[in-house]
């Protein structure tokens, strides 16, 4: 990790060397070359001085969590040689437009200094990044070696900037266009690779909505006999499907197009027969507007399958069920919440192995009571799947005691996300606040790593997350707690913290000025929408000079409001690219 | 400690409107409320109360309801946008299915509206499956000179005459269809 950098210099780097350091060089650094988990890296380098330049040159990928953590210049500097390049950017509350536009987290600064630095740099992963056109044009013309692209919920560029990569990039083995704001052109950019390109591996552009050429693609896909990731949009029928599945019958993930068809042009045994040409698919998805008539012919292909992504396709209860009927080996499942609490009965009952489970609301804006999930569909999930560890659950209704029984059943959890979607809702059965359910979580789940929370819940809840959750990683919290005391608790406690996003909740400064010591070693902190003031925040950035506080002004409110404040530890002092609305205390 | 010492210092110098409370946490007596966060926050308008607060609560940080709350429920961007199109999206052929029923009739038939391209249409399509005659609708009188006349619900849950409203308008509203009787229906028309 980057962001231990200036602890390192400051207190492990000495001028003389460890004498008793033994490994030469030539021996540490192959041993070292093997050691891939950023974490260990940095327990790597900070052993002594020998050891963490022996790592600094055996390592070949760098991940950076928060972009403005650290300068591109820092990075390059300590690491000379680096092939692969995951930036994260925006605070996660973008995803929901929290965060105005033109905040930053622009990569091509990044970009920029990486060319001269890593002109054979390989891989780039984004995620919640500014990515322009200009960006993506100059990334395929100055990276001869490029090969991979992943870019996830970043906004900024359009369909023109892939066409650039298609074109450009000789050697490119991935392209993962995921869930971004696009400015989608048109398809004629997947026209873009050339005849001579083979090497494609990973090809995702299920989130882009234009047509393509589906020829080219065929074509595409026919010529690049190791593509193992074929993730589609919704334009692909299911005859084009089918020929794309005799082309590439060894896809370990394939994301289907439109599952349904008026004009049946050919029987749908036919299609069947193609799924079950594919005995390596492990990870399917798409299905949109499938149906009874459609699903069935997945059947053959579901016993290798451990990843279904079923949150495009509103299936019923029934539907369901005869699916997982046939998916033995699964482990992660994701459904919208029209399969109701019979399809999660079916769950249960027919996914012994199941280790996460998300379930998404259909129809999240709608205002008049819609069916969905309530808290009987996850005890039953509980109960048939005791290796569940990951939960993502959006309801309508929940009760403390049904979550206390879904974690006696299930104590593995790692990841517990409960989503109430009415807002301050008291568990439905006693009306009381939810803060029990949440107090069963964390005494129940000892590994619990990230958790978030919601309906009714009082400064309860926040005392039992701080006496509790040992290694809590990342909560989200948004309308919830009485007072102060409640963002005490998590501060006070919680040792393992690194990022706390909080939104509209009656905490303020006297809580925020309580966790001074503690955000040096946190990622980040999110606050809207709470009690904090300009001044509060004033004194917070005097006190740790080591910590960006930045304040977004909101134009209505009134001057000594902290509307929006983000609190992130960081090397590189304050950010020089702050948009005029971004006051950096 | 000695940092913690300055810091109770700075509080004096601060403009808290926060309260220190000494009692035990998550005891029942009503806690001083801090000035809601979300006056004067023009973005998402407060409407304080919800229907799901009991009385006790009523005091307490009320939440605003659902729609006027920017970025809530937590669902990103993309997924909104792949429901709404998979809604309004009829080239897949999803269809418009609204049940139909007739009094006096045993069962209940489905119908696809998305088949018709006005009300004509539709009452063809009634007659030959009910075998039955609906009359000629005028704005005024409703339905006159057969026996039945067809109503809907709309997604106010309102039982509307059919009709009255352009054809667009009714197909987005339309969520059944109930094809009375004539003497039953007397008066239908009469509703403002």
């Amino acid at each position: 990790m980057v962001d231990l950098v200036e602890s390192v210099d400051s207190d492990l780097v000495s001028p003389e060397s460890n004498p008793t350091c033994p490994f030469p060089d030539e021996v540490l650094e192959p041993v070292l070359s093997l050691i891939n988990s950023h974490k260990d890296r940095s327990s790597v380098s900070l052993v002594c001085k020998d050891w963490y330049n022996a790592e600094r040159w055996s390592r070949r990928h760098v991940f950076i969590g928060n972009c403005y953590s650290v300068s591109p210049e820092i990075v390059v500097g300590r690491f000379p040689k680096i092939k692969s390049v995951t930036l994260k950017g925006k605070p996660r509350f973008s995803d929901f437009n929290l965060v105005p536009e033109d905040w930053g987290a622009d990569v091509y600064p990044w970009l920029s200094v990486l060319a001269k630095a890593y002109p054979f740099l390989e891989e780039l992963r984004l995620k919640r990044m500014a990515v322009s056109d200009e960006s993506l044009e100059f990334l395929a013309m100055n990276f001869p070696e490029f090969r991979a692209l992943s870019l996830l919920s970043c906004d900024g560029f359009s369909t023109n900037g892939l066409k650039a990569i298609a074109t450009h990039c000789r050697n490119l083995t991935e392209l993962d266009i995921q869930e971004n704001g696009i400015d989608d052109l048109g398809g004629d950019w997947l026209s873009c690779f050339p005849e001579s390109l083979t090497s494609l591996q990973v090809l995702n552009f299920a989130s882009l909505n234009s047509e393509v050429n589906f020829n080219d693609l065929e074509k595409l896909v026919t010529r690049c006999k190791s593509l193992r990731v074929l993730k589609v949009n919704r334009n692909i029928n299911l005859d084009q499907l089918q020929k794309l599945l005799l082309r590439a019958p060894q896809l370990t993930e394939l994301g289907t197009g439109t599952f349904t068809q008026d004009l049946v042009t050919r029987p749908v045994a036919d299609l069947e027969a193609s799924f079950g040409n594919c005995k390596n698919l492990l990870t399917l998805s798409g299905l949109w507007d499938t149906n009874s008539l459609y699903l069935p012919v997945i059947y053959p292909a579901c016993a290798s399958i451990t990843f279904l992504n079923l949150s495009c396709a509103a299936l019923r209860s029934f539907e369901l069920a005869m699916l997982l009927m046939h998916c033995k080996s699964l482990r992660r499942l994701w459904v919208l919440d029209t399969v109701g609490d019979m399809g999660l009965e079916a769950v249960g009952s027919w996914c012994p192995l199941l280790e996460e489970l998300r379930v998404f609301p259909a129809d999240p804006f709608e205002q008049e009571e819609v069916a969905g999930v309530t808290e009987s569909g996850f005890v039953a999930v509980s109960r048939g799947c005791p290796k569940l560890h990951y939960v993502l659950y959006f309801c309508h209704q929940m009760t403390n005691a049904a979550v206390a029984t879904v974690v006696q059943n299930c104590p593995d959890f790692t990841h517990f996300r409960l989503c109430i979607m009415n807002l301050g809702q008291p568990d439905y059965l006693t009306n009381e606040p939810m803060d029990e359910a949440f107090g069963a979580v964390v005494r129940t789940c000892p590994k619990l790593q990230r958790l978030a929370v919601s309906g009714l819940l009082t400064d309860l809840t926040f005392e039992y997350i701080g006496k509790y959750a040992k290694n809590l990683e990342i909560l989200s919290v948004a309308f919830a707690g009485s007072s102060d005391l409640g963002l005490k608790y998590v501060l006070g406690g919680c040792p393992r913290l690194r990022k706390l996003e909080i939104r509209d909740c009656p905490f303020g400064n006297a809580a925020l000025l309580s966790g001074l010591t503690k955000y040096e070693s946190m990622r980040s902190l999110w606050m809207s929408a709470c009690n904090l003031t300009l001044n509060g925040c004033r004194v917070l950035a005097k006190e740790m000079p080591r910590l960006n506080v930045e304040v977004m002004k909101d134009e209505d409110s009134e001057d000594s409001q902290a509307h929006k404040v983000y609190i992130y530890r960081t090397v590189a002092g304050p950010r020089r690219d702050a948009p005029p609305f971004v006051l950096t205390l | 400690m000695d940092q913690k010492k300055s810091t109770l210092d700075l509080f004096h110098d601060l403009d808290l409107a926060t309260e220190l409370r000494l009692g035990l946490p998550g005891s029942n007596d009503q806690p001083e409320i801090i000035k809601t966060s979300l006056s004067g926050n023009k973005r998402s308008s407060s409407e304080m109360g919800s229907s799901t607060c009991t009385d006790e609560q009523e005091s307490r940080f009320s939440p605003p309801t659902k729609e006027q709350v920017v970025g809530w429920p937590p669902v990103r961007s993309y997924r909104k946008n792949i429901l709404q199109v998979k809604k309004t999206d009829s080239d897949t052929g999803s269809g418009m299915y609204v049940k139909v029923s007739m009094d006096g009739a045993p069962y209940l038939r489905k119908l696809d509206l998305k088949m018709y391209k006005s009300y004509e249409e539709l009452m063809k399509g009634l007659q030959v499956m009910f075998k039955c005659i609906i009359g000629l609708y005028s704005e005024r009188e409703g339905y006159n000179g057969s026996q039945h006349v067809p109503t809907y619900e709309d997604k106010d849950g309102d039982w509307m005459l059919v009709g009255d409203v352009p054809w667009d308008m009714f197909i987005s509203s339309c969520k059944r269809l109930r094809i009375m009787k004539s003497c039953e229906a007397r008066g239908l028309g009469d509703c403002v």
